[in-house]
């Protein structure tokens, strides 16, 4: 599954995308998978009311289901216009 | 045509002819227009805005499509840049035109909540003290509600 992140995600994790294998059957359970990967993954994705995400570019709620997505991403709440 | 993310500057008054010329039977257009300000106190140098490519779009387009199944449009315009921006260029633009103006009105500022709120971009401010993200303000996503 690949994995994106943007804004001061990816630049606190160091990457914009990366590949893993995971168990997880929600986005919840991979953001406490992805937190064991490394220091600044935990720190990263330490303060979930931080962070919104997206399961094959919808928008979606943490115990949304990501079996079968081909992508999953990580961002700060939106700023644009 | 109605949704275009870009990366360079774009003239909103060429735009909003084109789409007044192309628009039939409006008895209204209405447009909004984003500057880069300086909120950072003075010594903006410029804006860096970040978005993801591919979702950016699709959101885009669905937003439009929300504003034209709630409202009594004839057409809808979103354009929004990325990249870098220097104080004072344009960001943004929306454009509405309906047969008459409470349509237009309430569709561009429905295009603009639901812009700020779920169109992925993320801005950043380069100052002469370093680079800091905006924080998204709460009031943004409570504009939601309105609708």
């Amino acid at each position: 599954m690949e994995i994106r992140y943007f804004a001061w995600l990816r630049e606190r994790i160091g990457t914009g995308h990366e590949q893993i294998e995971t168990q997880a059957q929600t986005v919840a359970e991979l953001i406490e998978d992805l937190k064991t990967k490394s220091e600044a993954h935990a720190f990263a994705l330490a303060d979930t009311a931080a962070i919104r995400a997206a399961v094959d570019q919808e928008l979606v709620a943490f115990d949304a289901p990501i079996t079968g997505a081909k992508e999953v991403a990580f961002f700060p709440p939106m700023t644009g216009g | 045509m109605g949704v275009e993310v870009c990366d360079r500057a774009f003239d909103p008054g060429s735009i909003l002819s084109a789409f007044t010329q192309r628009v039939d039977c409006a008895g209204a257009i209405v447009t909004f227009t984003g500057i880069t300000r300086d909120v950072a106190e003075g010594d903006l140098q410029a804006m860096e805005i970040e978005h993801y490519p591919g979702m950016t779009e699709r959101a885009l387009a669905d937003i439009r499509t929300q504003a034209m199944d709630r409202f009594n449009l004839i057409d809808a315009l979103i354009i929004h840049r990325h990249g870098c921006l220097s104080p004072g260029e344009t960001i943004m633009m929306v454009a509405t035109a309906a047969p008459h103006r409470r349509d237009a009105f309430e569709a561009a500022d429905f295009l603009m909540d639901y812009l700020k709120s779920r169109a992925p971009f993320w801005k950043r401010e380069i100052t002469a003290r370093g680079a800091d993200w905006v924080v998204a303000k709460d009031e943004d996503e409570e504009a939601l509600n309105r609708w």
